[in-house]
């Protein structure tokens, strides 16, 4: 359940209204987290509540984003939301992985939050597993969109001047019959089941993923947010004189809890 | 053990409660009839003064069953006035920092607070991107969210058994608001030292 932080403290941090809400799906790489805390961070955004379940593993830190001593005292937990009202933005990031069998209410609870608090529409960030990718897929970005009915209606021309790729349906009984599709999201946690249930609810929601694997998923973060940058226009792209392309990979502010993601120093007495 | 040292007596203290939960990782005893101190998660209450309550917590809480653990205990107290505090050890390979934790001068304290602790801690705060799991982490985020005063004492420590070093680390504490008036007189706290000691020590005599 969604808590804020100011209690009592008039409605204008917790209303939601019309905003779109951005979130991640704990997924392959953790991509679309990283995206996230790359949102937060450029944007400076404040955290204006605690999204409280039980659904989550727990975790507490201090403030990840912080950029001076003074901010860096704040305590964190495993789901927060922040928000940038300049435009429109609401932001959930999630920290840590769902509890055995708590990932199907977690997206009720979710999504019924989504409605109550009249959001116009959802951004789900999110990844897939690379290895599965066919023939084709391997050709061409590794970036893909989804669009419930109801958001196709309001932005699915926008997709089609962007030259974006919506993620293609398999074949549901691959090698036997070809001829029934269906989504299929591997490695991509809950994101399949809050896109269906999203169009079985009549929620604009939006599902933007990479292709990727584990590893170092700092570049696959950058890409999955420049893309979602091209849709929002979060931060201005500035054209790279020296191949004429839109690069904001340098714009994105990294969080200072990027530190050491792979571990810590070696000790001397190992050389 | 720290609190069982300088902290707890049958005289100040009575038992209170119990939270009993199983899971795999619990010892279980098989009798059926399971006396409240055979538990592993005690409560204490101090007789001189009943606002104040002790949890000893001896046994793994799966992920699981943190939250329901939380919401009992937490949903038998009145939130107005409540301060906790909680005490948790874990292993310095877990520390992240830019040196190795080889060179570390282990064992060492750190804290976390939640935003309305307002009170000094004993010890510099956990600096990311260091984070802490498992109960310690529910009670912390419940008291963040729901705007309880809390505070966490973290131990960084090398060693895996019970020694007198990880609870010496523990002492800047007694000196805290909070444990001030509660500590025991120091012979005590002693003799019960090294009796939790040696109840320890004779499984580790395989290679004498």
């Amino acid at each position: 359940m969604f808590v804020p932080c100011e209690r009592g403290g008039g409605p204008a941090s917790s209303d939601f209204k019309g905003f779109t809400l951005l979130m991640p799906a704990v997924s392959v790489g953790n991509v679309g987290q990283l995206a996230i805390d790359l949102v937060i961070s450029t944007l400076d955004m404040t955290k204006v509540g605690y999204f409280y379940t039980d659904c989550l593993v727990p975790m507490v830190g201090n403030n990840p984003y912080a950029t001076a001593e003074e901010n860096s005292m704040e305590l964190s937990i495993n789901a927060e939301v922040y928000s940038l009202p300049s435009k429109k933005l609401v932001v959930l990031q999630i920290r840590s992985p769902f509890i055995k069998n708590k990932y199907r209410p977690f997206c009720h609870t979710l999504l019924s939050w989504v409605k109550s608090s009249k959001c116009a529409r959802v951004i789900v960030l999110s990844s897939s597993h690379a290895y599965q990718r066919d023939d084709e897929q391997l050709l061409g970005t590794p970036l893909r969109y989804l669009l419930t009915p109801d958001l196709e209606k309001a932005v699915g021309g926008l997709m089609q001047e962007l030259n974006w790729k919506e993620m293609e349906k398999v074949a549901a009984y691959p090698g036997i019959n070809d001829t029934e599709k269906v989504l299929h999201i591997p490695g991509g946690g809950i994101t399949k089941l809050l896109f269906t249930e999203s169009c079985s609810k009549g929620i604009q929601m939006a599902v933007l993923l990479k292709f990727c694997s584990e590893g170092d998923n700092i570049p696959d973060a950058f890409a999955l947010v420049n893309y979602l940058n091209e849709w929002l226009q979060l931060i201005r792209s500035e054209v790279s004189a020296s191949n004429n392309s839109t690069d904001t990979s340098s714009q994105w502010k990294i969080p200072s809890s990027w530190r050491l993601l792979f571990g810590n120093g070696l000790p001397p007495a190992l050389f | 053990a720290f609190l069982s040292s300088f902290i707890l007596d049958s005289v100040c203290w009575e038992v209170v409660g119990v939270v009993k939960l199983w899971n795999e990782w619990c010892r279980t005893s098989s009798t059926t009839n399971v006396l409240p101190t055979d538990s592993f998660c005690l409560f204490y209450r101090l007789i001189s003064d009943p606002t104040v309550l002790l949890c000893q917590c001896s046994c793994y809480v799966a992920e699981d069953q943190q939250f329901q653990w939380l919401e009992k205990v937490f949903g038998c107290m009145r939130k107005e006035g409540l301060q906790v505090t909680v005490l948790s050890t874990c292993p310095v390979a877990d520390y992240k920092t830019q040196e190795s934790t080889l060179t570390l001068p282990s064992p060492f304290l750190k804290a976390l607070k939640t935003k309305e602790f307002k009170e000094q801690v004993c010890c510099p705060l956990l600096e990311q991107p260091n984070i802490v799991r498992d109960l310690p982490a529910a009670v912390l985020s419940y008291c963040q969210v729901w705007q309880i005063p809390a505070v966490l004492y973290q131990c960084y420590t090398d060693v895996i058994k019970l020694d007198t070093v990880t609870i010496e680390a523990f002492k800047p504490l007694l000196a805290s608001e909070i444990l001030k008036s509660l500590v025991k007189d120091v012979s005590e706290s002693t003799k019960i030292l090294k009796k939790l000691l040696t109840a320890n020590e004779t499984h580790s005599n395989i290679y004498i």
